[in-house]
């Protein structure tokens, strides 16, 4: 099955997948992010494929490759239950196009991709912060952001106030 | 000898801070502020088989207005902090604060840049109850222990608000 | 009346009004604010404001090893709080590429079918105390107790057990385990039929929840809600029966679905759900297999503590998991299963270390609560209470 789609999408789309890969019994395609919108709206759209549930779509951060950061989004498809894994590799500054037009789902997870990465989304409508405060500065979910904000305290530290990092 | 023997049958004696203080701790009225897991061990508590009825508790009070114990059970975030303080400033005197798990005394297993360390660094705490989350015998622990400090309590000066006023002036 | 008079007597305008229904309220079932914006009693756009209980649990995962992670995910969905730990094991195990022994297969089941008990029990009781029933919430807890005591039987915990481990569970079964299952197996269908009686044919009940909160299973879909909801709206799909996993495929049983999709119809689900598990841990418990309770795979699972305390090899595998944990090989993967919300799944990436790269939960509740403005706009206020308890939301999950 996973070799129909990736035959099929690679005849339809030859510019657009770069890189198709095979882990476990799962198929990633790599994908240039100008042509996220037209593609997917094709695998929902097409009988073949159907794929009517974004399951997730999350970032990660490769720090020290260039480009630096991945969207990934996981679709699936409830009539032919099949699963497949998009990826969008995107360099720090630069933003991805929403995909809140072909499935309204995306709005909120967009919305947390922003808040934890910094990584921006053209068309999203409410690109705001979802999960910490609004003034917080910082993305925490970056690979330079650090951990610990608080010194533990034992013996040797105790008599004096922790010291806070980050 | 002397008055005790002749007061009839029914009449109790004792003194105001006493009477005071038993009114209060018998029938605390927490504030529902249950954030995580420990809330659902507060709920296990109040229901019927740890029953917190017999202590005159059963009610959780919605409004800050109207209650007198705030039970911080489970883990403070950055976001809820002020909200916290908020609720905390809403309650009028004479009012306690239970933090109860390890979150809400220390920051338990979240040493983070989104958990705060300790409900301490917000409101002043009286007991603390550790575990993860603790059990509703150990809740019902840390309320009879409450109960106990109430009951020390002296109407001579407003303990609490010199405690805060203390707190206020270190800060400063 | 004077001229003056009636003029100024005419309608001057209407403006929306902005309800706040904040952090801390009785019914949001944790730290959830909705903003409201209202006509009268009409809301015209409802719009959640999650974030309170944000504990950066996903960039603590980053800093632990592969068996370290697993009390954190206990924290996220705490009323349910094994079938996390599944999931977590799941995708770890289809990672390494090894399979837990049937024995373990069978009492994951169990177990997890008994945590989607315990979880609809406190959804019953809570959702049914919102709308007003509040000795539901007794009844509820009192059931779930005895739940609690088998959980505690296991693994010493009531709440935030961490039983599995990778490769299948802690400890094995400890005695008496079996004839406190078959007590619940006998006991419960009573109570369950007495929540029946109580609420099923309820006119109060009838009247505050047909019709209400109702989603449409073409944007069920769309805004990605899985779970009672979508089962709610008539479409049967259940991560138990299309993609099963741990042994699933072994087990007989439905599932219910409904047809309008609102919360009468998520509440039949829900109730003939925990009567499906029910008649699951019938079956796990009548054909539990010999065997060992864990897959003995040599550099990533503990060895047996006889060995350990005899045999040098076993000690320095020991000392290294315990203390270093093993290196689990490069490449990410994603599997899901059916939690009692919805789907729970997880995607790991692993870079060759022996700790993960990137932890990504996706997370049930986060997304069925984003399908609540479509669920209650042009409704009233007083369905706003009842729409959000139907939704099922554990705030931890939410905001991880």
């Amino acid at each position: 099955m996973e070799n129909l789609i990736s035959t099929k999408l690679k005849e339809k789309f030859p510019e657009s997948t770069l890189e198709i890969a095979e882990f476990r019994g799962e198929l990633t395609i790599v994908v240039k992010k100008e042509d996220m919108v037209p593609l997917c709206t094709f695998l929902r759209d097409d009988p073949d494929f159907s794929f009517n549930f974004l399951s997730d779509l999350c970032g990660v951060d490769y720090l020290g490759r260039k480009p630096r950061f991945d969207v990934v989004y996981h679709l699936y498809s409830l009539e032919n239950n099949h699963r497949l894994r998009l990826k969008v590799k995107v360099e720090k500054g630069e933003s991805v196009p929403s995909l809140t037009c072909v499935w309204n789902t995306a709005n909120w997870h967009e919305r947390e991709v922003f808040d934890l990465f910094g990584i921006t989304f053209d068309g999203h409508p409410d690109l705001s912060r979802i999960l910490l405060p609004e003034d917080w500065e910082g993305y925490p979910l970056r690979k330079d952001f650090p951990l610990t904000r608080e010194e533990v305290m034992f013996s040797h530290n105790k008599n004096r106030p922790p010291k806070i990092t980050g | 000898m002397g008055l005790e023997e002749h007061i009839p049958k029914g009449v109790l004696l004792t003194t105001l801070e006493k009477a005071v203080n038993w009114s209060r701790k018998s029938s605390l009225w927490p504030l529902g502020f249950g954030l995580a897991c420990c809330a659902i061990e507060m709920m296990a508590t109040a229901a019927s088989r740890f029953d917190l009825a017999r202590f005159g508790m059963e009610i959780f009070r919605a409004s800050p207005r109207q209650a007198d114990l705030m039970i911080v059970a489970g883990r403070v975030s950055n976001k809820m902090a002020p909200v916290v303080r908020l609720l905390y400033d809403q309650m009028s005197e004479p009012k306690w604060v239970i933090a109860m798990g390890a979150c809400a005394s220390t920051g338990g297993v979240f040493n983070n840049y989104a958990i705060v360390q300790g409900v301490d660094k917000i409101v002043p705490v009286d007991i603390y109850i550790p575990g993860c989350p603790p059990r509703p015998e150990q809740l019902i622990e840390g309320i009879t222990k409450l109960h106990k400090k109430i009951e020390k309590e002296s109407l001579k000066r407003n303990q609490r608000i010199d405690q805060i006023k203390r707190i206020e002036s270190t800060e400063s | 009346m004077k001229p003056q008079a009636v003029n100024r007597i005419q309608r001057i305008g209407t403006n929306t009004m902005v309800l706040n229904m904040g952090p801390q309220h009785p019914s949001t079932h944790g730290v959830l604010r909705v903003i409201l914006e209202l006509d009268g009693e009409t809301v015209i756009k409802a719009t959640p404001d999650i974030g309170f209980l944000h504990t950066g649990i996903e960039k603590t995962m980053e800093s632990k090893t592969y068996a370290q992670v697993i009390p954190l995910t206990d924290r996220m969905d705490y009323v349910a709080s094994l079938s996390n730990n599944l999931a977590y094991l799941l995708t770890v195990e289809k990672l390494l590429d090894i399979q837990a022994p049937p024995k373990a297969q069978f009492i994951r089941v169990l177990l997890t079918e008994l945590t989607r008990i315990a979880s609809h029990l406190v959804w019953v009781g809570s959702h049914a105390h919102d709308i007003g029933a509040m000795s539901m919430l007794l009844y509820a807890f009192r059931e779930r107790e005895k739940l609690l005591d088998i959980f505690e039987l296991c693994s010493g915990q009531r709440m935030m057990t961490s039983y599995f481990r990778i490769g299948g569970l802690a400890q094995d079964i400890p005695e008496g385990f079996e004839s406190k299952v078959k007590e619940v197996l006998e006991t419960f269908p009573d109570k369950i039929n007495d929540y029946e009686n109580l609420l099923t044919k309820n006119r109060i009940w009838l009247n505050r929840t047909v019709g209400v909160g109702k989603i449409s299973p073409e944007d069920a879909m769309d805004w990605g809600v899985s779970g009672p909801i979508l089962r709610g709206c008539g479409v049967g799909w259940d991560i138990r029966k299309s993609n099963p996993y741990s042994g699933y495929d072994k087990f007989e049983f439905d599932i219910p679905t409904g047809k309008n999709g609102d919360v009468y119809d998520r509440y039949l689900v829900r109730l003939e759900e925990m009567r499906q598990s029910l008649r699951i841990v019938g079956q796990a418990l009548d054909g539990i297999p010999e065997g060992d309770f864990v897959a003995r795979v040599q550099g990533v699972v503990l060895p047996p503590k006889e060995e350990v305390l005899s045999n040098i090899e076993a000690l320095i595998f020991q000392f290294k998991l315990v203390v270093e944990g093993f290196s689990a090989p490069v490449g990410e993967v994603y599997h899901s299963i059916e939690s009692p919300k919805g789907e729970l799944g997880y995607y790991i990436v692993s870079d060759g270390s022996n700790k993960p790269y990137r932890i990504r939960v996706r997370p049930p509740c986060f997304v069925n609560l984003s399908a609540l403005p479509k669920m209650i706009e042009g409704r009233l206020i007083a369905d706003v209470v009842a729409t959000i308890g139907s939704i099922d939301i554990v705030l931890g999950e939410v905001d991880r």
